[in-house]
């Protein structure tokens, strides 16, 4: 794809970057109140004074803003996000720990969904009016409609409450096992999260594909395709769906935030030990350190996710790809 | 010979405010070798003609009549061999080349397309043909990688042409196939069109609302108003000397430079052309004629004879039957 | 015409007295005329959309259960201290929905809570509106340097997760009801932007503006009376679209425990049984229905606001 494209987008993404951190910053030193006070409100009620002075020390609380914002951009940018102060570790050390199960229950529930979205949006479209395009719209926009959390609690007293089919929560049964019989526990408790994010968000894939693809097949050159006496399945297959998975596809990675925000409430429910359980958690105890170490993450895993789109897009489009 | 052959076309959309009839009776004929050329505004239905032919219009439509096209029954196909028919039989250049090609595909790929898919040839022959074809409509084969958007407007509309011409059809539906394109670029593609027609053999089903461009490509003609041919003959004697009185008018308002009768101002035409859910009774015409008569809102005119090879749908011509107050 | 009439007596008739019995039609009433005209028009095209009607009857039943429901609601039933029944009591006659951890009847509950899920998804709606719109029109409008920085900030808050910001704001601010709307209304207003700056692009490009303008019609006046107008339609069912995801924010963060803990919302119904255990327990009977409600009511707005779409944008419309 054309350099400028890709550098006019990574420059934005780098941009976009820095903003939050400016952001982030100027939102914890310059809201009403002082900073201690705040953390005061919470876990760190139990704190000494000295901890109290000590911590406004390293973090360049006691000095003037401008000199702060330099702290503040040395520690982050050499990943010093402080302490947590319910644990006392490291933020570092507590968010790296939680990065692998979100990894595995976002990314599964993300292709999942996106796989199966979009197959029953093309579905639909093509067919548009049948039995399975009415029932699917009506599914989507029910399951659209429904809070993700919620949904996550109705699986759970459905299949584990009632059924018993599936263990309560966590990753694992820490039984010690290895190999083969660890995937497979994992996967088991796996199972839930992972139907409760895809069911909250399939929806909505569905009916962007479908408009998407609706769109495309009013277009002329599908009628142009459609009079050369190529068969049905060929145009949707090489000139309609083309066309309708790209802004789809864009769309859809557009859109990786919201079902990343979803994780939150969903590892609460299940108690999948990810950055959503974390935050829930530092949300309660007002850990503010970790609140703002995973929002700068969740920032950057959206401004990557929106850059990669936008690097697909310049790829698969022929008329962006000479630009 | 006659390559296409259309009887009796009725042709209504059904859309959810009730059926529109966008085609009320309409007869065509068209042979080997020869330019039928249809006119008429906007919204008179020539374009349904040209979805008709190949059965593209939308499900909801309902199409009655004939059409016969290089022997095939058209309207009684079933799927599987209308599909076989659509491009082999006869194919259209569509109107508005912007977007009548895949943006995502290479032209090659979309000129061999049709080849492949009707088995007429491997994909290296195709590939050959495609760039054949290339030729044939005056572009360099280099141009078979290109997508469509690297393309100008006319140069979109000779691959148009070359993308027809693909399974050598008997018949070529041209849909206002010169309309977007500037007066230079249009009288290019006419000539090419011209010579490609000489050349092959074709029958060419023009269709166009500039009567100006007809004259210099058809060799008959035929004017549409409100769904049905209201004139045709020679497309020479019909547009030097129309008997149509919407055929008057039509050719008064395009203006030929160097021809003395266009000296004053170009003539417009009053009015615009009728709701197809709210034609005017008898003549659909009358509202807006020039030479209307007490009669012309009872009587419907049927395509009587107006002369040598020609026919008029209106009460003036020679050959309508005799009315109260009606001169001929 | 005038004659002069030679009996004197009576003057003669200078102008036809009935063309005063017809008052004339000033440019504002022929609007106003033109606009009830489309109006009916817009209601006779939403009226065939089965999707539309039923969304628009879910909608009006919750706003009456929302605004006299609470009515027929005796106060006992939700009072932490004086509660009527027994804590965690399964569906009866007595409790059609059952009673939650102090006893209170959860029937009430979701009665009296929707009113509070209603008015924050309103309010917060009125936020991500007038600040979405405001920001989408004056970027499309103005172009130029105010565009290029307006669009900058609308950008920057579509990339930022919502519920990380809504996180970082109500661990800050505090959960009240007031920062809640502010809330959900400042992480949601980008959308809005966004759609709004495109339509506000594509009028401004309309003959009938450069026209407008080049009779001196002002900023004000242009934006007023060209640009908004048009506008309008995009911005009614984004709207619409816009309470049913406000109402699922409220829902999100009353879950994460970022709720007001005075007030009783759907959200916050099931966020109590939550932490009480009732998951565990098994009390079904005061996780799902609350639920439900929220559900039903989204989807009503959601129907509407597609139906809408459908309408504006007529290429959705089956052909």
């Amino acid at each position: 794809m054309g350099r400028k494209y890709l550098a006019r987008k990574t420059l934005h993404a780098l941009a976009t970057l820095a903003f939050v951190l400016a952001f982030n910053f100027f939102l914890f030193r310059v809201m009403p109140g002082d900073p201690i006070r705040l953390l005061a409100r919470g876990a760190a009620t139990h704190m000494t004074p000295q901890r109290i002075a000590q911590i406004e020390h390293e973090q360049g609380l006691d000095r003037p803003l401008p000199q702060q914002f330099v702290v503040y951009a040395e520690n982050t940018l050499t990943g010093r996000f402080g302490i947590s102060f319910v644990t006392n570790e490291s933020v570092t050390n507590v968010v790296a720990r939680a990065i692998w199960p979100t990894v595995l229950l976002v990314g599964s529930a993300t292709l999942i969904a996106t796989f199966f979205g979009l197959w029953a949006g093309i579905k639909g479209a093509w067919g548009r009016g049948s039995v399975f395009d009415t029932s699917s719209l009506f599914g989507s926009l029910v399951l659209y409609s429904a809070p993700e959390g919620w949904l996550g609690m109705i699986l759970l007293i459905i299949f584990v409450g009632t059924l018993h089919w599936f263990p309560a929560g966590q990753m694992s049964s820490n039984t010690g096992q290895t190999g083969l019989a660890n995937v497979l526990d994992v996967l088991s408790h796996l199972f839930l999260p992972c139907m409760t994010l895809v069911l909250g968000y399939i929806g909505e894939y569905t009916i962007i594909m479908r408009s998407s693809l609706l769109e495309v097949m009013g277009e002329d050159f599908v009628m142009t395709a459609r009079a050369k006496g190529v068969p049905d399945r060929l145009v949707r297959r090489s000139h309609a769906v083309p066309n309708a998975l790209l802004p789809t596809l864009t769309l859809v990675f557009y859109s990786f935030g919201f079902i990343l925000g979803g994780s939150v409430i969903v590892e609460a429910v299940y108690s999948w030990p990810g950055l959503g359980l974390l935050t829930y958690r530092a949300i309660q105890d007002l850990d503010y350190n970790v609140i703002q170490a995973v929002f700068l993450l969740f920032s950057l895993a959206v401004i990557a996710f929106n850059l990669a789109a936008d690097i697909m897009y310049g790829y698969l489009d022929p008329r962006v790809r000479e630009a | 010979m006659s390559v296409l052959s259309v009887r009796d076309l009725v042709v209504e959309y059904g859309t959810t405010g009730g059926g529109v009839p966008a085609v009320r009776g309409v007869d065509l004929e068209v042979d080997r070798g020869e330019v039928l050329g249809l006119a008429g505004e906007s919204g008179c239905g020539k374009s349904t003609i040209a979805g008709a032919i190949l059965r593209l219009l939308p499900a909801k439509t309902k199409v009655t009549g004939q059409i016969e096209l290089d022997g095939n029954d058209i309207l009684e196909l079933t799927p599987g061999k209308l599909r076989a028919v659509r491009w082999t039989a006869g194919s259209i250049v569509f109107q508005g080349a912007m977007h009548a090609m895949n943006p995502v595909q290479r032209i090659g790929d979309q000129i061999m397309e049709p080849i492949i898919v009707h088995g007429q040839s491997g994909e290296r022959e195709a590939r050959v043909r495609a760039g054949t074809l290339l030729e044939q409509v005056g572009l360099p084969t280099r141009r078979l990688n290109d997508y469509p958007h690297e393309l100008s407007g006319g140069q979109k509309q000779r691959i148009m042409i070359a993308m027809a011409l693909a399974c050598s059809p008997s018949l070529i539906v041209a849909d206002e196939p010169t309309t977007a394109l500037d007066v230079m670029v249009q009288a290019q593609v006419l000539q090419l069109l011209r010579t490609l027609q000489h050349d092959l053999g074709l029958a060419l089903l023009f269709i166009t609302h500039d009567l100006s461009v007809l004259v210099e490509v058809a060799d008959r003609l035929a004017i549409m108003y409100a769904g049905r041919i209201v004139e045709q003959g020679e497309a020479e004697a019909v547009f030097h000397s129309p008997a149509h009185p919407y055929t008057k008018a039509l050719a008064a308002a395009f203006p030929a430079i160097g021809d003395m009768r266009f000296r004053g101002r170009p003539s417009g035409l009053g009015g615009d052309p009728p709701d197809p859910q709210q034609i005017p009774s008898g003549c659909p015409f009358h509202p807006r004629c020039a030479e209307v008569t007490p009669v012309c809102s009872s009587v419907t005119p049927e395509l009587w004879t107006a002369g040598p090879a020609r026919l008029a749908a209106c009460v003036h011509a020679s050959g309508a039957p005799a009315l109260e107050g009606v001169s001929r | 015409m005038q004659t002069l009439d030679p009996t004197p007596s009576d003057p003669p008739v200078l102008v036809d007295e009935t063309v005063d019995l017809i008052p004339p039609k000033s440019p504002r009433r022929i609007g106003w005329a033109r606009r009830r005209r489309a109006l009916s028009v817009f209601w006779k095209t939403y009226r065939r959309s089965r999707m539309g009607m039923v969304g628009l009857v879910m909608m009006i039943l919750f706003i009456l259960l929302a605004v006299f429901g609470p009515l027929f609601v005796p106060a006992r039933n939700v009072s932490v201290a004086f509660a009527p029944g027994k804590p965690f009591q399964p569906p009866s006659l007595q409790w059609p929905l059952g009673t939650d951890n102090f006893g209170r009847s959860v029937l009430s509950l979701i009665v009296v809570g929707s009113r509070i899920s209603l008015i924050v998804g309103f309010a917060a709606t009125v936020v991500t509106m007038v600040l979405g719109a405001g920001i989408g029109i004056a970027s499309g409008f103005y172009g130029g340097k105010t565009d290029t920085l307006l669009n900058a900030l609308t950008n920057w808050f579509l990339v930022i997760p919502w519920i990380a910001l809504a996180i970082v704001m109500a661990s800050i601010l505090g959960p009240t009801l007031l920062n809640i709307i502010l809330i959900i209304g400042i992480t949601s207003w980008a959308g809005t932007a966004r759609l709004v700056r495109a339509q506000a692009l594509t009028v401004k490009e309309r003959p009938y503006v450069e026209r407008a303008r080049a009779l001196g019609g002002g900023d004000l006046h242009t934006i007023t009376h060209h640009i908004l107008p048009n506008v309008m339609p995009v911005i009614f069912a984004n709207t619409v679209l816009t309470v049913a995801l406000s109402i699922l924010a409220e829902t999100t963060l009353s879950l994460l425990g970022l709720g007001d803990p005075n007030s009783i919302s759907w959200g916050g119904i099931i966020n109590e049984a939550f932490q009480a255990g009732a998951l565990s327990a098994g009390y079904w009977w005061w996780i799902i229905p609350p639920g439900v409600m929220i559900v039903l009511v989204v989807l009503s707005f959601t129907m509407c606001g597609y139906a809408l779409d459908e309408i504006i944008n007529p290429r959705l419309r089956a052909r």
